[in-house]
C-alpha cells in the first residue's frame, strides 16, 4: 500500500484507525501493524507540527534492576508504585497502574526495536537520572523515529485529519468520521483507537471552570488538543475519569506564546528568591518542599493570583545556579529600577522585599540540594528553606504564568484499553490510549517520564487488542508481549 | 567580527537551546553551549566551526520555523562559518567567499588558459598536439621548474594564509584568554590527539548514534563515508605526489611511471577515492533540503567538490590516456585546474579543516577537563 503523506487523502477504509499522531497513537499504530492489520493513522497536526505532546518529552519512567550505561541506578517496582502513589494519593485502577508500571520494564527494548536511541540524562537533571531513560534528541526525534517506522511497516499516515467523531455499525464495526484537509470523510473500519490526547489547548472549554482566568493561561503544547474526540467518547457515553477542572501546571515565562512553548519556557529561578503577585505581594512559602519534586504547584499557585502573573525575584547570588530559559530576565542594579520595569504596585512590592529581608536572619549561602532549613522569621508566608537577602546587585526578573501541560479528564479503560460506558459495558470497536485514558492511573500530579510510559503501554495494548477485534481475535487473550510477528 | 543584529539572532537561538539541551548528546556542540552562560563574539565563533553540519538538531527541533522561535542552528551556524572564514583570511574579509562559484570558475579557468599560455608561448605550440612518451614525457610538455616554482609558491602561500588565520582564531575562540593550563588529564599532547582522532573519524558527524540526516529524513552514515573518501583519497594523492618526488629526486627514475609502481597504485587509490567522495557529496547536497543551509555555504561546497572532482577525473584520464595525443592538452587542463584549486584554497572550503580542527582541540581540551574533575563532582 502507497504511503499517503501530507494533504493525502485516506484510503476507502482501514482495520484500525488510530486517531491522534503522538507517543500513544504511533505506539498503536506499530503494535497493531506488527500483527497485521492495515492501520490507518489520523494525526491532526500538519507534518511539520505532528506528534502531538510528544514533541515535547525528552524521557522515559520505567521499572528495571539495575544501573546500565544510561541509568545510574535500579528502580525498583516498590518504589516505582510508592512515587505514583505519593504525587496521585491513589490510583482509581490500582491493577492497571500496577501492569502499567511491571509492563514498563519492557519499554526500552520494544522502543530500542523500532529504532529508538539513548543517550546519558541530560545535564541538569539529575533528579531524573537513576528513574527515567533519555532518549536521543528529545521528543520530536523520537516521534520522527515512530513515523518512520510506521510508513516502513506499511501504515498509512494522514496529516491534517481530525476525527470528530464514529459511527457504531454494530458486529460490522464501526466508521471514524474525520476531516481530511478540509474534506469531511466517513471511513468505515473495525476498529478505533482513539489516542488524541485532552483537552488542554481548548481555552472555552478550559474557561468553562476557570472563567475569565483562562484566557491568559499558557498552553505548553500542541495546539490541536482541543479534545474533539474526547467530547464525542463523553458524549457517547463513555464513562469520564479523572477531574474535568484539573490540569497539571507550572509557572512559565509570561512572555510564552500561547501554544507550543515547550521545555524552553520553564522558569526554574521560584525557590532562589521570591515570587511576587502584581499586588506586590508574596503568596505562597517559596522554599517549602524538594525542588524539583514541588515546582508542578506553582502553575495552580500563579493560575490564583489577580491577572494571573506573578514575578520571581532574586539577585545576583543565584544567576547561573539553574538553567535559564530562553527569556532573558529583568534586571536592574538596584530593587527599585528593578521594580520600574515591572508590571506591579511598586511602593508594596519594595516593601515585601524589605520585610522578607528583615525577616531573613542567618546570612549563609543556601544549599539547594537539600532542604537547608534557612527560614524566614516572622514574616507571612514564612520561606521556610534556601532563605537569602535580596541584597546583592544585579537583581532579577522573571514575569511568570500558569503553563498548562495537560488535562485529567479521560475516559474509564479496561485492562484492554477497550472504553467504558457509563452502563460498565465496554464499547465494542473503540480503544483509549495515552493522555485521554491515563486519569485510569494518574488522578493528579505528576511523575516526570510517567505520561510517556502511559502512552507507549496503553498504546500497544490497544494497538494489540484493536488487531485481534479487527482480524477476528487471533491475538486476543495472549499476555501483554511485544509482538514481532513481521517485524 | 559579527554585524550586531546577526550577533544578537545567533544569541537568541543559542538561549533557547541552553533552555532545552534535548540535543546535547548529538554533538560537541551543545555540550559546550552549556559551558557557556553567555555567548559572545569568540563563543559563537568556536561553536560555529565546531559545527560538522549533520542537521541532526534542526531534524529534533520542536522550534524551527514556523515556531515562532524560529530556531535553525545548522543556518545560523554555517552563517558564521563563512563570516569566519572571511574574517581569518589574508587580506581580511576576502571577498572570495562570497561569490565561489563565479570565483573559483574564473580562477580555474584563468589557470587553465595560464599554462596553455605558457607552453605555447615558452615550448611552442606543437608540444601540445604531439604524441609523448618514456620517461620525462611530462617535462616535454611542461617543465619540472616551471611546474614546481609557481606550485610551491601558491602552496607557501596558502599555507601562511591558513597559518596566520590558525593563529588568531585559536586566540579569539579561548575569548583571548591564555591558553588554558594543561591538567594531568588534558595535556597538550592529549588534546591533540584526542582532536585528531574525532577529526579523523568525524566523530561528530555520527549523531550520536543516530546518523546524519543527510540529505534528509532519515539518520545515514552516507556523507560520513563520502567525506572519509574525499579527505582518504585527498591524503592518497599527497602520498603519491611525495613517493614520486622521492623516485625522481632521489632515485633519479623520471615519469611518467609503470602501473605497478606506488605513485601510480597510491595515486589510482586516491583518484579513484576523489571520485566517488566529491560526486557522492554533490548529488547528496542536491537532495539535501535547503532550509538548514547557509547559502553562501551551498556554494563554496559546491565550487570546491565540483573543482576537486575535475581535478581528479582529469589526473586519472591522464593516466588513462598518456600514451595518446591527448596526454598534453590534459596535461595542461589537468595542471590549471590545480593550479585554480590550490589558489583558491584559503579562500574557499578547502580552508575550513584548519578552524575545525582548532575548534575539536579547545571541546577535547574542555572534554578533559571535565573528566578530570570527575564524574562524581558532576551535578
Amino acid at each position: 500500500m502507497a504511503a499517503l503523506r501530507t494533504k493525502g487523502q485516506p484510503p476507502l477504509d482501514a482495520d484500525v484507525i488510530v486517531a491522534g499522531g503522538g507517543n500513544a497513537a504511533l505506539c498503536a499504530a506499530i503494535e497493531a501493524a506488527l500483527w497485521g492489520a492495515r492501520v490507518l493513522l489520523l494525526e491532526r497536526a500538519p507534518e511539520h507540527l505532528r506528534g502531538g505532546n510528544s514533541r515535547h518529552t525528552r524521557n522515559i519512567r520505567y521499572l528495571h534492576d539495575e544501573r546500565t550505561a544510561y541509568v545510574t541506578g535500579p528502580y525498583p517496582r516498590e518504589e516505582f508504585l510508592d512515587d505514583l502513589l505519593r504525587v496521585g494519593g491513589s490510583a482509581t485502577n490500582t491493577p492497571l497502574a500496577e501492569m502499567t508500571i511491571e509492563e514498563s520494564r519492557r519499554v526500552p527494548e520494544w522502543m530500542a526495536r523500532q529504532g529508538v536511541r539513548w543517550q546519558p540524562s541530560l545535564r541538569g537533571t539529575l533528579h531524573l537520572s537513576r528513574t527515567n531513560l533519555f532518549f536521543l534528541g528529545g521528543g520530536k526525534a523520537l516521534v520522527n523515529t515512530y513515523y518512520d517506522r510506521v510508513l516502513r511497516l506499511g501504515v498509512t499516515v494522514c496529516y491534517d485529519a481530525a476525527v470528530t467523531g464514529f459511527e457504531d455499525h454494530g458486529p460490522a464495526g464501526c466508521a471514524v468520521l474525520a476531516e481530511v484537509a478540509g474534506v469531511r470523510r466517513t471511513i468505515p473500519c473495525r476498529a478505533l483507537i482513539a489516542a488524541a490526547g485532552g483537552f488542554e489547548a481548548n481555552l472555552e472549554w478550559l474557561a468553562r471552570y476557570w472563567g475569565d482566568a483562562a484566557r491568559r493561561f499558557l498552553i505548553r503544547g500542541t495546539p490541536y488538543n482541543d479534545g474533539t474526540l474526547l467530547a464525542a467518547l463523553l458524549e457517547r457515553g463513555a464513562q469520564p475519569v479523572g477531574d474535568p477542572k484539573g490540569f497539571h501546571a507550572l509557572a512559565i515565562d509570561a512572555r510564552s506564546p500561547q501554544f507550543d512553548g515547550g521545555i524552553v519556557t520553564r522558569v526554574d529561578s521560584l525557590p532562589f528568591g521570591i515570587v511576587v503577585n502584581t499586588d506586590g505581594r508574596r503568596f505562597y512559602d517559596e522554599g517549602e518542599d524538594i525542588w524539583p519534586k514541588r515546582y508542578a504547584i506553582w502553575g495552580g499557585l500563579v493560575a490564583a493570583q489577580p491577572g494571573q502573573t506573578a514575578y520571581s525575584v532574586f539577585d545576583a547570588k543565584s544567576w547561573g545556579r539553574f538553567i535559564p530559559p530562553a527569556y532573558p530576565p529583568f534586571r536592574a542594579e538596584t530593587i527599585p529600577a528593578l521594580a520600574a520595569q515591572l508590571d506591579l504596585n511598586r511602593e508594596q512590592f519594595l516593601a515585601t522585599v524589605e520585610a522578607f529581608n528583615r525577616a531573613v536572619l542567618a546570612v549563609r549561602r543556601i544549599d539547594m540540594s537539600r532542604l537547608d532549613g534557612s527560614a524566614t522569621s516572622g514574616v507571612a508566608p514564612p520561606k521556610t528553606n534556601w532563605a537569602s537577602r535580596l541584597d546583592t546587585p544585579p537583581f532579577f526578573a522573571f514575569p511568570v504564568r500558569p503553563g498548562i501541560t495537560f488535562t485529567y479528564l479521560g475516559v474509564t479503560v479496561d485492562a484492554q484499553m477497550r472504553i467504558i460506558t457509563t452502563s460498565g459495558a465496554a464499547m465494542p470497536h473503540v480503544y483509549a490510549a495515552g493522555e485521554c485514558m491515563s486519569g485510569n492511573i494518574l488522578l493528579r500530579g505528576y511523575l516526570g517520564g510517567f505520561g510517556l510510559t502511559i502512552g507507549n503501554v496503553s498504546g500497544r495494548i490497544a494497538g494489540r487488542e484493536a488487531a485481534a477485534h479487527a482480524l477476528g481475535g487471533e491475538a486476543a487473550g495472549r499476555p501483554v508481549e511485544v509482538g514481532h510477528v513481521r517485524a | 567580527m559579527y554585524e550586531p543584529e546577526f550577533l544578537r539572532e545567533a544569541q537568541r537561538q543559542l538561549g533557547v537551546c541552553n533552555a532545552c539541551r534535548y540535543c546535547e548528546g548529538f554533538c560537541a556542540v551543545f555540550p559546550a553551549l552549556e559551558l557557556r552562560a553567555e555567548v559572545a563574539s569568540g563563543d559563537l565563533t568556536y561553536l560555529a566551526n565546531l559545527c560538522h553540519d549533520c542537521r541532526d538538531c534542526y531534524t529534533a527541533c520542536m522550534f524551527t520555523p514556523p515556531h515562532e522561535f524560529a530556531v535553525n542552528i545548522p543556518k545560523v551556524l554555517s552563517e558564521a562559518r563563512v563570516r569566519t572564514y572571511e574574517h581569518y583570511s589574508r587580506p581580511r574579509g576576502a571577498g572570495l567567499f562570497r561569490r565561489s562559484v563565479a570565483g573559483t570558475a574564473v580562477i580555474s579557468l584563468g589557470g587553465v588558459a595560464a599554462v596553455c599560455l605558457l607552453i605555447a608561448t615558452f615550448m611552442g605550440p606543437g608540444v601540445l598536439t604531439a604524441t609523448h612518451r618514456g620517461p620525462g614525457a611530462f617535462y616535454a610538455v611542461a617543465p619540472w621548474l616551471a611546474i614546481i616554482v609557481p606550485a610551491s609558491a601558491i602552496v607557501l602561500y596558502g599555507v601562511w594564509v591558513a597559518v596566520a588565520g590558525a593563529v588568531e582564531f585559536a586566540h579569539d575562540i579561548r575569548g583571548g584568554a591564555a591558553p588554558a593550563r594543561p591538567t594531568a588529564a588534558a595535556s597538550r599532547p592529549a588534546m591533540v590527539w584526542r582532536a585528531a582522532l574525532d577529526a579523523v573519524t568525524l566523530r561528530f558527524l555520527k549523531g550520536g548514534g543516530a546518523g546524519c540526516y543527510y540529505p534528509r529524513e532519515r539518520g545515514s552514515s552516507q556523507r560520513r563515508i563520502l567525506h572519509h573518501c574525499v579527505a582518504g583519497g585527498f591524503l592518497l594523492a599527497l602520498v603519491s605526489t611525495t613517493i614520486a618526488a622521492i623516485e625522481q629526486d632521489f632515485l633519479g627514475r623520471m615519469p611518467p611511471y609503470p602501473l605497478l609502481s606506488l605513485p601510480v597504485i597510491f595515486g589510482t587509490m586516491g583518484g579513484v577515492l576523489l571520485i566517488v567522495g566529491t560526486t557522492g557529496l554533490v548529488t547528496l547536497k542536491a537532495r539535501a533540503d535547503t532550509a538548514p543551509s547557509s547559502t553562501v555555504m551551498t556554494a563554496m561546497d559546491y565550487a570546491f567538490l565540483v573543482l576537486l572532482d575535475l581535478v581528479a577525473v582529469t589526473g586519472m584520464l591522464l593516466l588513462v590516456l598518456r600514451e595518446t595525443r591527448l596526454m598534453a592538452p590534459l596535461l595542461v587542463v589537468h595542471l590549471g585546474l590545480l593550479t585554480g584549486l590550490f589558489i583558491t584554497a584559503p579562500y574557499g572550503k578547502f580552508i575550513h579543516f584548519v578552524y575545525r580542527y582548532l575548534a575539536l582541540a579547545q571541546r577535547a581540551g574542555e572534554e578533559l577537563r571535565e573528566a578530570d574533575q570527575g564524574a562524581g563532582a558532576g551535578g
